[in-house]
This record gives C-alpha cells, structure tokens and sequence, in this order.
C-alpha cells in the first residue's frame, strides 16, 4: 500500500518526449532497479540507451527504482542530461569515488578546449533556447560567430535545473561544437539561479558568459568574482573566462561606461532592444504613413550609441541586439547597416536564416578590402623609403586611417 | 537457392517463384537487352461499326464485365496522392465479391492507402508490384505478404509493363476529367490533378482499361493523357477522392535551419561547379530541402542573369513562378504539387505534362532525364561508397518507393543528393547502406548540414567546388564523426526469406529486402 501511495505520490521527470529529446521519469520503489525505454529508434539504440541508463543509476548510486524513458532520437549527452536530473532531483549524488561514475562525468568533462580570445570577430551571435536539445545539435553548422546557450528567458522557471545540466553536458561535446565561439546567457546574479548556473555549465568551459540586465559596475565584478572562484575549482587558468555584460536597463545604460571598463574579463557589451523598449515605456516599432515598418528601432537610439561609446572607450566589441521578424530579410538588412553605422560590431540572431545577412553586412566589402590593401601597402611603401607620411590618391594616410585599413585587413580573413 | 553477387556487391538470388531473375551488372550494362521483347497485351478484335458504349451501369457492373479472378494483377496510379479514393474502393468492392490472392500494381501510394491493411492480412492483396509506402511497406517487411514483391523506379515500372514483366489484367485510371470514349486528362474537374501521365503504359498494356471519372465532358476530352482508343470501359462516380488532398493550396518553403543550410550548399555548388549555365537544365523535387534548393538556385539565376531551358519532375507554385518570371524556358510536369501547377498546366503552354516512357523510359530512344545537367534527390541512407537507399530505412522496414530516383540519377549529367548527415539519432550516411537503390557509380555528389562531400570519380566537380572555397568534406570522414555524434546503430535482424526485390531499370535484380525479425 505504502508502495502504491509512494509511485503515486513521487515522480521525478524531465525533458520531453519530441524531436531529438526524450522524457524521462524516475519513481523509487522498494523493488529493484527497473529501466523501461521506449524510443522511436528503439530498433538501432534501445540497447545502448539502456546501457546508459544502467551506468547513471550506478553512477548514482540507485539500486531502487523505476526509470522510464520516452526518446525520440535523443543523442546521448541529451539523454544523460535528462537521468542526470531527474537523479538529482530525487536527491541522488553522484558517487564520483566510483569508477562507473565515468560514465556520468564522460558529459560533463571537456579537454582540449581553447579558452576565450577577446579579440574575436563576433558579427553575429545565435541565442539557442537552453532546454531545446533539437536547436542545439546542427547550430554550430550555421556560420554563427558565437553561439548563445540561453538559460534566462527561453526557459521557464521549473525547467531551469534541466536546462543548465543540458546545457553543460552539449558545451562538452567537442564534436558537436568546433567552429563557433560558445557562450552562456546565465540567470542574473541577484537571485540564487544564476550561481547556480555557473556551477553548473563552468565546468564545461564556456569562452564567455552573457550577464544579463547588468545594472551597474558590482553585477560585473560580482560576477568576475564568481568566475575566479569557480576557475579555481574546476582548473580552468585564471581570468580566461570572458565576460559580456547585457545591457538592457535605462540604468544599465546610464552606466554603461563604468560596466564596460568594470572587468578586465570583458570582451563586448552587448544591448538587448526589448527588454529596454519596455523599460523606458517606449512604444515598439511605428508603422509609418506608407505602411511599412521602421526596422529603426529608433526608440532605443541613443541607449544604442551610449553603448557604443562606452564599449569603444574601453576597447571592447559593442554588440546590437535582435531583430524579432525572422521572415523580413529587408528589415534585418536595413538594421544591420544602420548598427554598422553608429558604431556596433555585430548583432544577434534568433533563427540560422539571419547569420549569413548579419555576416555579409558586418563583414568588409571587396571594395572596403581592396581599399585597405592600397592603404596599408602605400604607407609600408613609403615607411620603407624612410618618408614619414604617406599620400594615396592625393589625400594624406596618417595613422587612424592606417589603423583602421589594417583592421579591416584583419577581419577579412575571418570572411567565408 | 542459388545467389549471385552482382555489380553492387549485393547477394541476389538467381531465381525466385520459378522465375529466373538477371543480376544488376552496372548502372547501363543492361544484362537482360538480348531478351528485349515488347508485348501488346491488350491488342482487341476489330472494332464494328459505329459508337461504342463503353458506359457502365455502376460499379458492380464494372466490376462483372472485367471478370476478375483470384491471382489477378490490378494496378493503379498516384496522380490523386492522399486524396485518393478509388484504390480502397476497387479492393473492397473486389473483397466483397471474394476475390483473393490478388497482386496490386500501383504506380505509389500513399498514407490513406494504409487502409488496405485489412485485406493484405485478410489474403484479398497477396503481392505488391510498383511501389509500397508506409504501413504497408511495414507489412511487407514483416512477412506479411506471401509472394515476393517487386519494387522499380517510375521509368523501371513503364518498361516493365511494356516488355511484359508486368502483366496487368485492369488497370483502374482515376480521371478528373474524361469523356464517354475514355479519354482523359487531369485537367479539369473538381479533382483536378494537373499531368495524368503515370498510367499511360499501364492503358497501353493492360488486359483490361478502366477510366473512372467524377467528372465527365462531352467527347472529345482534350487534350487526352490517356487515349480512350485504349480504354474498354468508362464509370462514372460521384467522386474520385478528396480535392483537398490531391493538390494542396500552398507550398511552404521550410524554416528548419539544417534543411536552409544544405539548400544553400546545394545552390552555391550548382553555380561553383560550372553547372549553372546559360541553357540548362535541373530536376528537384517538392522535398523541403529540394523546394528551398529550388528558391536559393532561382536567387543565384537571377544575378548571374542566367536562364534555364526547362525543370523536370514535379511542379510547385515555386517552379511556376520562375517560369511566368521567365528564369525557366519550361517544365515538364510529371505531377502537380500544387493549385498553382495544376492551372499553369492546364493553361501555360510551356508548362508541359509528360509520362513515365517520355520521362524516364529505359528502352526509349534517351528520355527527359537525359537532358538534365543536374538533377537533386534525397535519401534514407547513402554509403561511404556513394550507394542510395530510398526504400528502407536503417531498421530494416521498407517504408518508401522508389519514385523517378534512379532514373534520374542515372540518366542527369550530375546526380546531387541532398540529405542530413543524421536524422534525430539516425545517421544518415553509413559504411554500407541497408538496400541499395542506386549504385554509387551514377551519384555525384553528397551534400550535407557538415559540408559536400563528392565522388572520387568526379574530380572536375571537385576541383571546381574548391576553388570556389565550399565546404568539402570526405565521406568516410564525415561518416566517422557522424557515428561520434549517433553512436553506432544495431543492425537489423533479418529472416532468410526474401520480402521484396529491388530492380534496377533494366529489370536486373540490384538488391533484395528480407522480411525482418
């Protein structure tokens, strides 16, 4: 009876039985150990995910209980993740003195990655809804700059836990994610879910973290802080974990600059439009006489430039935010240019579609290239003649212009 | 049972049920050319005087006139796809009378075509020739079928009906529109299906030919896909099926980032490898990654200021419009997707409806296909040696036809298939496929989410592709770090008994699917 009262009364579960994830529910029992999987690969994997599902029990030390899966096609870090959490949950422990505990860290461990470079060409960033496995698998094939595991607000609030361990066991896989920079939208830190986020996704070495509503100068330290300690735990050198403060408040704006130079971590400042239209109580979008939709986002001008000024000060990449309508190629085009133009290095995507646009807006022209060929090869011309200025097509090279050739030269050999 | 390994390394049977069979000995060896016959088998007395009255009263009729006997093979088209209506009608009908044993020829068919279920558990369907989609490929997988089904490409099935291979005692045409003579098209009517090409050897071949329309026209219907001199009988129904779901309203390009990805590859290596001239030509299909392909090879077109003489296959509202914005010459339209094929079908002269012998005949004098400069198909699995698998997915169970797949991999001059390197865990591409469709000799290049990857023997393409910086990828690379990704999948467990043979266009025997544990 008590049994009964037990299975009906405690059910532990987590993820949910769509394309490439899988449900998986934990009821203790006073029997043994039972695995019961049913998959729609359950012809070509069911042995293997039980075999797994075998070694976290005992990774976990559960010798009673009843673990079932529902899986359609969930590749394996996804599946531990899900008996990862409802394991937890349950208030199991990892027995990590245990050699079958391997098994449970093989997706949680990552080697040979290397740590963040500030200087990296960040043109477009893809926000990956954190609890969504099926976003996650192909993401780093799409040419994104950065990828943005999310675990703000594209998880709701009880799936925080299974999303973070999702999101720690996919950084570890090295296979999956080769090319694009990683980096993970934690919780703010005022409340107790963003440290646990770091907890949890540090060790899988993330290049950066997004902080998001950074309000001022001490949510960056605070986090500096965190980070150090956590380095500390898991062996990662000392400061290489970036920063990029979200600035999505009229008070993060207002100390933008203190934020930007708050950390020696930081690697861009980034602006998130909706959050801050909301904060100031401004009005989205206007639809203009003609009908058609100013992609502007004038409203948030001013916040856009002070972010840039601020960034540029402190040497830092500013980054603008999204643009909400995946379908309207004009209207991202027409944002991008207009980011370009006040200053901003790159901006978000929230679908795959948009990466390669944002690219080709951010990423120099021919023209701009061929132009800071003729540029730099003049100066270093006339360096090498031991004249101290340089003149191309009538008009004076000095250093800025040099300078900013030189980038351009440098950033084109991030191109496609 | 005596086996021979034929061309594709497949083992296969040197006979089956008394019949001898020919191994597969290359994509255009065609093994059995000396036994080249053709046969008429619905040559009729010469006609009387006068009109005929090929009307029928009703379906039981029809159906006592046609004298359909236990074993009979019945066959059937596609044109009407999950609308289709006349299928299940004429086997529940011919089940009611007790007819057993019979064999079903269809050109494809589809979910709703799920229903027959019943009547193969029953013994009413004992055999499938033609294609087996869905469940009832399951079934077949599972030994439920007794006799040992056939499976061949479109052009593989009108030879197959032409040389006889396939004798037909009545095949059952759906018609959206025809006249009292029988002939019909897909034209007009409520059900109206744009070409109605798939059973035109079928009307040639076949004992017995039956035009059923929901939508008869004063003689004569014209312009006829089907020539009422071929047909014997003409019953009118109420309906020939759903309108709904013959042609669908729109066709939406897909949003799934993997698919946008190889559709983008795919249209940047068309243009890169030189494929993308003046003139030419392209086959892609109404496939999410196929449709988009379509959408991202128009953009590059429209740049280059480059036209193409014609598309083949089948028609979406996306190949019509490139046609009214004249970046196509023509289409020639083996099936309709969409209302917007079907009208420009039925009004646009330059949109041309053809037929499997005209398409995709293996002894014609060359088809359609031949004229392709490229053609872009899909796959359930392709192996590091280039080899396809449309039919049965990596568990063993046929779950699709094979469709114009073959033969437009063997006739275009370059052969793209375009797949995911994994589905979900599935991978996609494998050290050895689990049914070989299409022999790795005639497909060129593979492109995936993870890069293109391209035959050894098409070094040209090759070259091409990487001086235009594209992703290339080797597939035995790609294959390793796919099985990182997936894990390595169980085989599947099969029985000894043969399900369900494979012909290559020729009518060689390519490889067989055996019934699953």
């Amino acid at each position: 009876m008590s049994a009964t009262l037990m299975s009906e009364t405690l059910r532990y579960e987590a993820g949910l039985c769509s394309s490439s994830d899988c449900r998986v529910m934990f009821q203790p029992s006073w029997a043994g150990c039972e695995v019961e999987v049913h998959s729609s690969v359950e012809r070509m994997f069911g042995p293997a995910i039980e075999a797994l599902a075998r070694e976290m029990l005992e990774a976990y030390g559960v010798t009673r209980g009843h673990l079932l899966i529902e899986d359609d096609g969930a590749l394996e870090p996804v599946l531990a993740a899900r008996i990862e959490t409802v394991l937890r949950v349950a208030g199991f422990e990892s027995q990590s003195e245990q050699r079958s505990a391997r098994t449970a860290l093989r997706f949680c461990k990552v080697e040979n990655r290397e740590p963040g470079r500030k200087d990296r060409v960040r043109w477009a960033r893809l926000y990956l809804p954190g609890n969504q496995p099926n976003f996650m698998i192909n993401a780093d094939s799409f040419g994104a700059d950065m990828l943005v595991f999310d675990l703000e607000d594209s998880v709701p609030p009880d799936r925080k836990l299974e999303a973070r361990i999702l999101v720690r066991n996919m950084l570890c896989s090295s296979i999956l994610f080769k090319k694009s920079e990683l980096a993970v939208r934690i919780n703010p830190l005022r409340g107790s879910c963003g440290k646990e986020d770091l907890e949890e996704v540090l060790g899988a070495k993330p290049h950066a973290i997004v902080l998001p509503k950074t309000a001022s100068a001490l949510d960056v330290q605070q986090l500096d802080e965190e980070l150090s300690r956590l380095e500390g735990k898991y062996g990662i050198t000392k400061g290489s974990v970036l920063i990029m403060p979200l600035i999505e408040t009229a008070e993060g704006v207002l100390a933008a600059r203190e934020i930007a130079g708050a950390s020696h971590r930081n690697a861009a400042l980034l602006f998130g439009y909706e959050d801050f239209m909301t904060d100031i109580h401004a009005r989205q979008d206007a639809v203009l006489d003609n009908g058609l939709v100013q992609s502007s986002q004038l409203g948030a001008l001013l916040a856009r430039q002070m972010i840039v000024l601020a960034a540029r000060v402190c040497g830092i990449e500013p980054l603008d935010s999204v643009i909400a309508d995946i379908s309207d190629n004009e209207a991202l085009k027409r944002s991008c240019a207009e980011a370009r133009q006040i200053g901003m290095g790159g901006k978000a995507a929230i679908h795959p579609m948009q990466i390669p646009t944002i690219r080709a807006c951010f990423a120099p022209s021919e023209q701009d290239i061929a132009w800071a060929r003729g540029i730099v090869e003049a100066y270093e011309k006339s360096m090498s003649e031991g004249k101290g200025t340089a003149v191309q097509a009538s008009s004076m090279i000095d250093a800025p212009v040099v300078a900013r050739a030189r980038r351009i030269l440098q950033e084109a050999e991030n191109k496609d | 049972m005596e086996w021979t390994t034929n061309a594709a390394g497949r083992r296969v049977p040197n006979e089956i049920e008394g019949k001898i069979l020919t191994p597969f000995a290359g994509p255009h060896a065609d093994p059995r050319g000396n036994a080249f016959r053709q046969v008429r088998l619905n040559t009729r007395p010469v006609a009387e005087r006068g009109k005929p009255d090929k009307r029928v009263r009703g379906w039981n009729d029809l159906l006592d006139r046609l004298d359909i006997r236990d074993g009979a093979t019945i066959s059937f088209h596609h044109h009407l796809r999950e609308g289709d209506a006349i299928v299940l009608e004429v086997v529940r009908r011919l089940a009611e009378r007790g007819i057993r044993d019979l064999t079903l020829a269809p050109s494809a068919l589809f979910s709703v075509h799920d229903a027959l279920l019943p009547y193969i558990r029953d013994g009413v369907i004992t055999g499938i020739q033609g294609s087996m989609n869905g469940t009832v490929g399951d079934a077949c997988s599972h030994g439920l079928m007794p006799k040992t089904c056939i499976l061949r490409s479109h052009g593989g099935r009108q030879r197959a009906i032409q040389e006889g291979d396939l004798e037909i005692d009545a095949a059952f045409i759906a018609a959206p529109c025809a006249d009292a003579f029988g002939n019909a098209n897909g034209l007009g009517g409520k059900s109206a299906c744009g070409p109605l090409g798939y059973p035109k050897p079928d009307s040639e071949h076949a004992r017995r030919v039956v035009v059923i329309t929901d939508c008869l026209v004063p003689y004569p219907c014209a312009p006829w896909a089907i020539s009422g001199s071929n047909v014997d009988f003409v019953l009118e129904v109420e309906s020939i099926g759903d309108p709904a779901k013959i042609a669908s309203g729109t066709t939406r390009l897909t949003r799934s980032p993997t698919q946008l990805r190889i559709a983008d590859l795919t249209a940047r290596f068309i243009e890169a490898a030189g494929l993308m001239r003046e003139g030419f030509s392209f086959q892609s299909g109404a496939g999410g990654i196929s449709l988009a392909a379509t959408v991202f090879l128009a953009e590059r077109m429209r740049r280059a200021h480059v036209h193409a003489s014609f598309a083949h296959g089948g028609a979406t509202k996306v190949l019509v419009d490139l046609l009214n914005e004249g970046l196509l010459g023509s289409i020639i339209d083996l099936q309709s997707f969409d209302l917007d094929a079907v009208r420009s079908c039925r009004e646009n002269p330059r949109h041309i409806a053809s037929d499997p012998y005209i398409s995709y005949g293996p002894r014609s004098a060359y088809c359609v296909a031949n004229m392709l400069d490229v053609a872009i198909l899909g796959a359930t699995e392709i192996d590091i040696g280039f080899n396809v698998n449309v039919v049965t997915h990596s568990d063993g169970i046929l779950r699709h036809g094979i469709g114009g797949h073959s033969d437009a991999a063997a006739c275009a001059s370059c052969t793209i298939i375009t797949a995911p390197s994994f589905r979900k865990r599935i991978p996609v591409i494998r050290d050895r496929v689990t049914t070989v469709t299409c022999p790795g000799e005639v497909v060129d290049v593979l492109i995936t989410e993870r890069g293109i990857a391209i035959n050894p023997r098409r070094e040209d393409l090759r070259e091409r592709a990487a001086r235009a910086g594209l992703p290339l990828v080797d597939i035995e690379q790609l294959h390793a770090e796919v099985l990182q990704i997936t894990g390595r999948p169980e085989l599947p467990r099969f029985k000894d008994r043969i399900a369900a043979l494979i012909e290559w266009r020729d009518g060689s025997i390519i490889d067989v699917v055996r019934e699953v544990e």
